[in-house]
């Protein structure tokens, strides 16, 4: 751009970068620290990290979660896909406006009314057909509820940027409409598919309040450890537990931001190419 | 269905059948999925709460009475309790944090919105390589973990955090802040955290926006802040409220945040609902508190919905 940006404007958007990240740099800072005590400095240690290491309920929880996210991702990103599709290329069909609205009611949806509501219907559920019991597996469907909206809203506006000639091209050349949008199509918003998955997962990761709703007795994920931690008091080895966790999801999205960025730019290379 | 050039594998006649059930009924193979499960699992239980917000606690399970009973005689009784909001409308608790959950969500969307839209202006006006740095910047904290980075926020501002001690070690105060506990926390902790969702909606606007109308503007001798004010605001009026909707509504209920910045007498609905859920058990007067919240957030959810989707499309 050829316009100057004024001194205000940066030192404002400055400011609220640096807002986004000193806690975050403060919270990694303390977890070296070897004074359980926050306003001592103790020197530099590890030893948070190592006591991490042996800490069954943590570990449990990880796990727990883990396994919950890889799940609850992997439907919704399938889920949110046929939604999507659904949305971009049929125009018109029975129940648009209903699905329209459930896709993207749960993204402004405060978590606790989701939570709730899905929690009387489990019980009801419950009580009506004897299914589900109430843990890991209602935690894994409340999820895939809320992330196959953020599946669709990503996956819906690569699809619409899609070229559909070539799926035309193809089914023409006597490819069947599925094999065709295989083909064509699904590598065009594979990006899409990827990013919305890890979205996906770290949203499932992170979720405290729908998950401690509707869990039941005996599943407590990651999230609802931290945060009965916490409320006890600053505890030094939840520091390093979300040092370790802030540092490795960050690097996730570096490296995918920067690897996306570098397929983009060689597909317009590409395309620049082809057409000279 | 063109089936001229079959694979010699398949008999035609069974290609052509399923073909055209396919181009008959495949697009439901791919609505209904999706449809189904969203309504089953994120629509049904809004009724499911309605209806047990009609009924009554009791000692059994589930907690709470029918309201649909079958008499011995066959008759079908519907047995409403209005009890439950009734309840709502005459303790003042629910009506004071309803008040006081809309206001704190409403002035920290403000503040959100007055640090967001510079930022987000000033990123669409960056060069294209500091464009992406800066973006990711602003979509990094928005990956990380949403509880530890309230968490991480503590670490400032409690009465031994950073600030109290750079603020005391500069000589500016001379006792620590009490910081933790009160409204201000939670002020700062929804603007923190929700900064990120404000900023990426405004972003998406203003880097659409046409910059020779401005030139056009400064041609005609407008001055900079008269361009902004007649073209730049009105063409990012979507993202202003996207993102406003995307801030305003999930702090309204946001829980997270009082629960471990807020003083234990933080009135956020959110709190109030979940106090009631895990301290009382009263389901009823929990779905009922919901139903109501709910109500309250139709027209702020139809206006971000309207907002969304034009934006969608275009």
């Amino acid at each position: 751009m050829e316009r100057r940006l004024s001194p205000v404007l940066v030192t404002i958007l400055l400011l609220g970068i640096a807002l986004l990240y000193i806690p975050m740099v403060v919270l990694i800072a303390y977890s070296f620290n070897a004074s359980p005590l926050v306003s001592v400095w103790g020197g530099f240690s590890v030893s948070w990290y190592a006591r991490l290491a042996h800490n069954r309920e943590i570990l449990d929880a990880a796990w727990l979660s883990l396994r919950i996210g890889v799940i609850a991702s992997t439907s919704a990103v399938i889920l949110g896909t046929l939604a999507a599709i659904a949305l971009v290329r049929f125009r018109r069909f029975r129940g648009r406006f209903m699905l329209t609205a459930m896709v993207n009611a749960p993204l402004v949806m405060p978590e606790i009314i989701t939570g709730i509501t899905q929690l009387l219907l489990f019980i009801s559920m419950m009580h009506v057909i004897g299914w589900p019991h109430r843990g890991a597996l209602t935690i894994v469907i409340a999820h895939v509820a809320f992330c196959t909206s953020y599946v669709t809203i990503t996956v819906q506006s690569r699809l619409q940027s899609a070229d559909r000639s070539i799926e035309e091209a193809a089914m023409d050349l006597g490819a069947g409409p599925v094999g065709a949008f295989v083909d064509t199509t699904l590598p065009i918003i594979a990006p899409a598919l990827v990013s919305s998955w890890l979205l996906c997962l770290t949203l499932s990761l992170d979720d405290l309040v729908i998950s401690s709703l509707v869990s039941g007795p005996g599943a407590s994920t990651l999230p609802m450890v931290i945060y009965s931690k916490v409320k006890l008091g600053v505890t030094p080895d939840i520091n390093a537990l979300a040092s370790l966790i802030i540092c490795v999801v960050g690097a996730c999205v570096i490296v995918a931001g920067v690897s996306m960025r570098r397929t983009e730019r060689r597909r317009t290379a590409e395309r620049q190419l082809a057409e000279s | 269905m063109n089936n001229a050039g079959e694979h010699a594998a398949n008999p035609p006649a069974a290609r052509l059948r399923l073909g055209g059930l396919f181009a008959r009924h495949g697009k439901w193979l791919i609505i209904l999925p999706p449809l189904t499960y969203l309504f089953v699992f994120f629509l049904v239980p809004f009724v499911f709460a309605l209806k047990i917000s009609f009924a009554d606690l009791a000692l059994r399970v589930p907690p709470f009475t029918d309201i649909l009973t079958v008499s011995p005689d066959h008759h079908i009784n519907l047995t409403l309790n209005l009890g439950n909001f009734r309840y709502l409308f005459t303790d003042d608790l629910y009506g004071l944090s309803y008040l006081y959950s809309l206001r704190t969500a409403f002035f920290s969307t403000l503040v959100c919105l007055a640090i967001g839209y510079p930022m987000a202006y000033a990123i669409a006006r960056a060069t294209k390589s500091a464009q992406n740095i800066l973006l990711l910047l602003v979509i990094l904290p928005f990956w990380t973990s949403f509880l530890l980075r309230v968490y991480a926020l503590e670490g400032i501002i409690s009465d031994n955090g950073l600030l109290n001690t750079a603020l005391l070690w500069l000589g500016i105060i001379h006792r620590p802040l009490q910081i933790m506990q009160t409204t201000v926390a939670v002020y700062l902790g929804i603007i923190y955290t929700y900064l990120p969702f404000m900023v990426l909606p405004l972003f998406a606007t203003l880097e659409k926006l046409d910059l020779s109308l401005l030139e056009a503007a400064e041609d005609l001798g407008s001055p900079p802040w008269r361009s902004f004010l007649d073209v730049t605001l009105p063409l990012s009026m979507p993202g202003v409220i996207a993102g406003s909707m995307l801030v305003f509504i999930p702090a309204i209920g946001e829980f997270v945040i009082p629960s471990l910045l807020g003083g234990p007498d933080n009135l956020m609905i959110g709190r109030v609902l979940w106090d009631e859920f895990f301290g009382n058990r009263d389901w009823p007067v929990a779905a009922a508190v919901s139903i109501v919240f709910l109500v309250f957030l139709v027209g702020p959810i139809a206006l971000y919905q309207h907002y969304s989707v034009k934006q969608m499309e275009t």
